[in-house]
């Protein structure tokens, strides 16, 4: 048992990928590493129907074990705030069943409990949010038909380091976009502890037609595994668990 | 548009009988009251009794939720939020199992609707009201979260404020769980989400501001210059003011304090006599005294030509 981080994905994207092998494939691939994928479909806010490449958002998103909305850009701050803490609590969630399932035995879940014990098992996995330590990387699909949600994009990031911001637990926060210049991804911000004016980071545009969802997915489970392991321990209340996929 | 993956409004129809799996007890479906962030909420029949039932597919907000209104409702002296009755799960026809919990039903008027009704002199009296609740609730270590007039109803005889929806309830030192734009001091730049007394004391600024922007504000390019003006515009809000502007600039450390001030604003006798003939309030509609100025200054000025004329006409024979 180690002190554990949640690392999470957090994929912004409008429309289906073209390129390269299954988003969804390399999500599962993701999942085992114990990163959680989480997907944003973006809809124009003047877009009546859903486009069906938009349906891929959903499969991404469950391969990888994460939450996934389709949305208008309006409303995007208030999504990728309820993606990210709603993917937390899953993750926490999973972690403390195993837990239950050791004590309980095998096949016992929080459904299985009558809802006054479920409180108290609520509570610590609230607290466990609260206080873990968080890895986000934000992959950011900036082809063509994107370039004019990224002011909206650039906004709901920042709104999302607020929030985060407020917890006790550490962040870190990384932005990539794809499809990038050379390779698959572009990194357009390295890990930071929070994001603030971003407005400069977004490339003007990138050439569209191209969406390698896939392969962007793939390339961003590497900075994950470059990036050293945040450190610092915490003296008093340390709550430890096991992360998933070890 | 909402989801499209797992819908968060579940539609149960009127009529149908909802069978606790755990604690047996049954609830007719009357019909829907609203939906929150996390679950819908129907009027229920139990008993002869009306109770009001919300049912999510989340099992962990509906149990968050339940653990927030069991600490509210065990603090003493004030009744915050409505009482919780029943927690249970409900196996649908189709075998999907849903989870619900059963609370009070409270029966009244939202704020806005209420205040334009009885008359403007409520709002303060209100305020202070919400003011009093949630003194005791930041000392019982919470903070309200998702203060806005939609979680808040105003019941009859003697009017109360009631707060129905604790779904943002946090305890103090943690992130904000649930915030509405508009009211959260974030979206504002006007402060961190963190739970402390202060989150709150702006989001009910917010809610004393809205009362005359029903249709809420957008914020600009500079949301702390738009805050002040629309502060500024509405002669109504004038009494209020300068405890709505310290509460937006975080400069209340508590409930009370702002209690204390908004009081002492509400009944120090006006200096000017001469303007203070108090109208009956129109919130939500502008009553601007610029405008009546200016036709004011128009009539006066038609009346001057009209002598002008006779004047010229007398002079002309």
């Amino acid at each position: 048992m180690r002190r554990g981080t949640l690392k999470q994905i957090l994929l912004i994207t409008d429309g289906c990928s073209n390129q390269g092998e299954d988003p969804a494939a390399v999500s599962s691939l993701i999942r085992e590493q114990g990163i959680t994928v989480n997907v944003i479909g973006v809809l124009e806010d003047d877009q009546s129907e859903q486009p069906e490449g938009l349906q891929e958002v959903e499969e991404i998103a469950s391969a990888g074990g994460g939450v996934s909305r389709i949305v208008f850009a309006k409303a995007l701050s208030q999504t990728v705030q309820m993606v990210t803490r709603q993917a937390m609590t899953q993750t926490i969630q999973g972690v403390v069943n195993q837990e239950l399932q050791e004590i309980l035995g095998s096949e016992k879940s929080m459904d299985d409990l009558p809802p006054e014990k479920r409180g108290e098992v609520m509570e610590v996995v609230e607290e466990l949010g609260e206080t873990c330590d968080l890895e986000v990387l934000v992959l950011v699909d900036t082809s063509a038909s994107m370039t004019k949600k990224l002011p909206t994009v650039k906004e709901a990031l920042e709104d999302l380091s607020l929030s985060l911001g407020a917890r006790p637990g550490k962040n870190r926060f990384a932005i990539f976009s794809f499809p990038g210049k050379k390779r698959h991804i572009s990194r357009l911000l390295s890990w930071t502890p929070s994001i603030q004016n971003i407005s400069s980071i977004f490339p003007k545009l990138t050439s569209g037609g191209i969406t390698p969802t896939g392969p962007a997915l793939k390339e961003a489970l590497f900075q994950f595994a470059r990036t050293p392991e945040i450190k610092e321990r915490r003296t008093s209340d340390e709550i430890y668990y096991e992360e998933p996929g070890h | 548009m909402k989801s499209t993956m797992k819908n968060p409004v579940i539609d149960v129809k009127p009529g149908t009988f909802i069978n606790g799996k755990w604690h047996h007890h049954t609830y007719q479906i009357v019909k829907k009251l609203g939906h929150g962030a996390c679950g819908t909420v129907y009027l229920a029949c139990t008993q002869s009794q009306y109770v009001a039932l919300k049912i999510s597919h989340q099992q962990a907000s509906i149990t968050t939720e339940v653990n927030v209104l069991k600490a509210l409702n065990q603090v003493q002296g004030a009744r915050l939020g409505p009482s919780l009755m029943d927690v249970d799960d409900w196996q649908t026809s189709t075998g999907e199992t849903l989870s619900f919990y059963v609370m009070e039903y409270l029966k009244g008027y939202e704020l806005n609707a209420f205040i334009s009704r009885k008359g403007e002199e409520w709002l303060g009296i209100l305020a202070l009201q919400l003011l009093d609740d949630l003194d005791a609730l930041h000392q019982a270590g919470w903070v309200f979260g998702d203060l806005k007039p939609e979680n808040l109803i105003v019941i009859a005889s003697p009017p109360r404020l009631r707060w129905i929806d604790v779904g943002g309830t946090t305890r103090i030192g943690r992130a904000i769980k649930e915030y509405t734009e508009f009211y959260d001091r974030g979206y504002w730049g006007l402060g961190s989400r963190k739970a402390e007394p202060g989150y709150d004391l702006f989001a009910l600024a917010m809610v004393m501001l809205q009362v005359y922007y029903p249709g809420r504000f957008e914020k600009g390019a500079d949301p702390v210059k738009t805050l002040k003006e629309k502060l500024h515009q509405q002669q109504m809000l004038q009494k209020y003011s300068p405890c709505i502007e310290r509460a937006l600039f975080g400069k209340y450390k508590s409930s009370k304090e702002m209690k204390q001030d908004l009081l002492n604003h509400l009944t120090t006798k006006p200096k000017n006599h001469g303007k203070s003939v108090q109208k009956r309030a129109q919130p939500g509609k502008h009553s601007s005294p610029d405008h009546y100025r200016m036709l004011e200054s128009l009539g006066i000025g038609l009346v001057l030509l009209l002598f002008s004329f006779v004047f010229f006409i007398f002079q002309s024979l």
